[in-house]
């Protein structure tokens, strides 16, 4: 996310009551004059100054908080599969079976990846191209049509989505190669639609971020639009690229509805592109409905899961843009 | 590019000493040039074609549904209650359900949101706490839909005993959209120009006064199309809903009652094939809220673009 913008140093905004005011220039060059400053506004208004920037600092605190209480509560709920399931047959356990109290999440884990892989290797090209062409070859007429278009395809809701996989495109599959047209294959087609835009515009905001005058070079050099893009644009919006792949990559593997309505759900291991397999987001609504005990803290191990993962992809994503920042 | 002559150099070391005369050189750079423009060609046409593959996807998907689900689309649909189990009829309580639920979650996660952003980038220094603050939200933002879903449940609902209803779904929601604002905000602030936050200290306002008379009102603009965008975002959220709001065809008029959104409306009647007539409609009304708060965002946009 970081390649969306670039902050800027906020030291001359800052002011606070005994600090330096607006202007730290100033202040450092003359002896500073505290007391005198204070007396300027009267000891309300200090107090009031104070109290709202406790205030703030309290809202930007809940993000924090909320992403700690997420994953206390979740993994307070999938505790219990230390002592009751065991960790190490949970998540090396190829078999699920509610019946026989067997909660092994290969199964879901496989799927996961195999759904999100595809999805990335059709989505991810696809979108790339398309924030190339936005950035570099279109004019404005054209980017005036196209990005608008992408913007809207990232605002149509998943559940529209697998509503258009399971009246379209599974009909399509299974028509096509077989089966009943719910699996894997099915929903690589309707998740690569779904993460274009998300890579699309990320991209599109790394490549816009390259300044202007390395391409006027490139081309000064008798480079070809192409030979620019790819030896030239590319290698300097690398970082800002994998970043959007990353977090496409993020929205395929925590998507739920537009899988669950697609992806077949039989829990069992992917044996083909169009057999039903299950993932780990599908798995957890179908089960949730009617689970209890050992069923439901497994569902919750593997939203603890699922919530690990996504933490995973965003610290990669930081720590990338900030050796990109230093190299 | 610095070898971009590399070729046209080993072709005349191949030639000899005495081939360095113009015929050659002309011929190696004529052929040359040829292949650059070709592959050059090619490149681009690809690219147009990738281009062009995204927007019809995009119009597929809103074609279907727009063709099968305008007949639908009438006032007795919009503005009736479904019934029987097959939901025949109208779905205007999940319109007020989501509705209800949006505007409660947006009552709740902007003012924390926007302050939030105004701390960061007006008060806090870049420190370690900043960075902190920044990776939560960006995580909060990845956390899959149906994670928060599952907290929502075991946290409002289960721990704080809070029935399935508006008020549970919107304090899901509210977490989920917070991200979203508070970045949309701190990017706002952060396109203020600085002269204007001089001036008005220059005047002798205070920090406070100075945010809250000033930025705020000169960010506002793009503040109102961040809010725009989250909301879209929770209209179209299901998971979260799902497990917090229940899917109790119901009109709420209290914040602690249940009911259902037009999202798991869709869901129910997709998955159970029963209605897909009313599934389309769904879908279209669902769309088109979608589709109007983004038109919105982007008038806002540009008409305040205009006037600076």
């Amino acid at each position: 996310m970081s390649a969306a913008y670039t902050p800027q140093p906020l030291t001359q905004q800052t002011l606070h009551p005994e600090d330096e005011g607006p202007f730290p220039d100033l202040a450092q060059t003359q002896p500073r004059h505290k007391t005198a400053a204070l007396t300027l506004v009267s000891r309300a208004t200090q107090i009031k100054e104070r109290g709202l920037l406790l205030l703030f600092f309290a809202c930007a605190i809940v993000a924090v908080l909320g992403v700690v209480l997420i994953f206390a509560f979740v993994a307070y709920q999938a505790s219990g599969v230390f002592p009751n399931i065991g960790f190490l047959k949970f998540i090396t356990g190829t078999k699920w079976s509610v019946a026989h109290s067997q909660f092994g999440v290969v199964p879901f884990i496989v799927g996961s990846v195999v759904v999100t892989i595809g999805a990335l290797a059709i989505g991810a090209p696809l979108a790339i191209m398309t924030a190339l062409f936005l950035s570099e070859v279109a004019g404005p007429r054209a980017r005036a049509v196209i990005r608008p278009a992408v913007e809207l395809l990232a605002g149509i809701p998943s559940v529209v989505y697998g509503f258009f996989g399971v009246t379209v495109v599974a009909p399509l599959v299974a028509r096509l190669f077989g089966g009943a047209g719910f699996g894997p294959l099915t929903a690589w087609i309707v998740l690569s639609i779904m993460i274009v835009p998300t890579i699309a515009m990320l991209s599109e905001d790394a490549l816009d971020s390259i300044p202007m005058g390395i391409r006027e070079a490139s081309f000064a050099m008798g480079a070809t639009q192409w030979q620019t893009i790819y030896k030239v644009v590319l290698p300097a919006a690398k970082i800002g690229i994998i970043d959007a792949v990353i977090l496409g990559m993020g929205r395929a593997i925590g998507e739920t509805m537009a899988v669950l309505m697609i992806v077949g759900n039989a829990p069992q291991m992917f044996a083909g592109l169009t057999k039903p397999i299950a993932t780990l987001t599908s798995q957890i609504v179908l089960g949730m409905s009617y689970a209890a005990d050992d069923f439901r803290t497994a569902l919750f191990g593997m939203a603890a899961l699922l919530f690990l993962i996504s933490m995973c992809l965003v610290l990669i994503v930081r720590l990338l843009s900030r050796t990109g920042k230093e190299g | 590019m610095r070898d971009m002559f590399s070729e046209d150099r080993e072709r005349l070391k191949e030639l000899g000493p005495g081939a360095m005369d113009k015929t050659a050189r002309n011929e190696a750079k004529r052929a040359r040039l040829l292949k650059e423009r070709l592959a050059n060609n090619t490149a681009l046409a690809v690219l147009w074609v990738a281009a062009g593959i995204t927007v019809a996807a995009l119009i597929l998907i809103i074609l279907y549904v727009v063709i099968n689900g305008a007949p639908m689309i009438s006032p007795k649909f919009i503005f009736t209650w479904p019934h029987g189990v097959s939901a025949k009829g109208g779905i205007w309580p999940t319109i007020i359900s989501t509705l209800y639920v949006t505007g409660l979650a947006m009552l709740i996660a902007t003012p924390v949101a926007v302050l939030a952003a105004v701390y960061l980038a007006e008060y806090a220094k870049q420190g370690r706490i900043v960075t902190v603050i920044r990776f939560a939200a960006d995580s909060l933002a990845s956390v899959p839909s149906i994670v928060m879903g599952l907290f929502g449940l075991a946290f409002f609902v289960e721990a704080f005993h809070l029935p399935m209803s508006m008020l549970s779904a919107a304090l899901a929601l509210s977490l989920l959209m917070l991200p979203i604002i508070m970045r949309a905000t701190e990017e706002a602030i952060r396109a203020v120009p600085r002269y204007i936050r001089w001036g008005s200290y220059g005047l002798g306002a205070t920090q406070w006064q100075t945010v809250s008379r000033v930025v705020l009102p000169w960010a506002m603009p793009r503040i109102i199309t961040g809010l725009v965008l989250a909301m879209g975002r929770a209209i179209g959220e299901t998971a979260v809903v799902f497990y917090t709001m229940g899917m109790a065809i119901n009109m709420p008029l209290t914040p602690l009652e249940s009911g259902r959104s037009m999202a798991v409306h869709l869901y129910l009647l997709a998955v159970d094939g029963i209605n897909l007539k009313a599934a389309y409609g769904t879908a279209l009304m669902l769309m088109l809220m979608i589709f109007l708060l983004n038109m919105f965002a982007r008038y806002i946009q540009r008409r305040y673009r205009k006037v600076r």
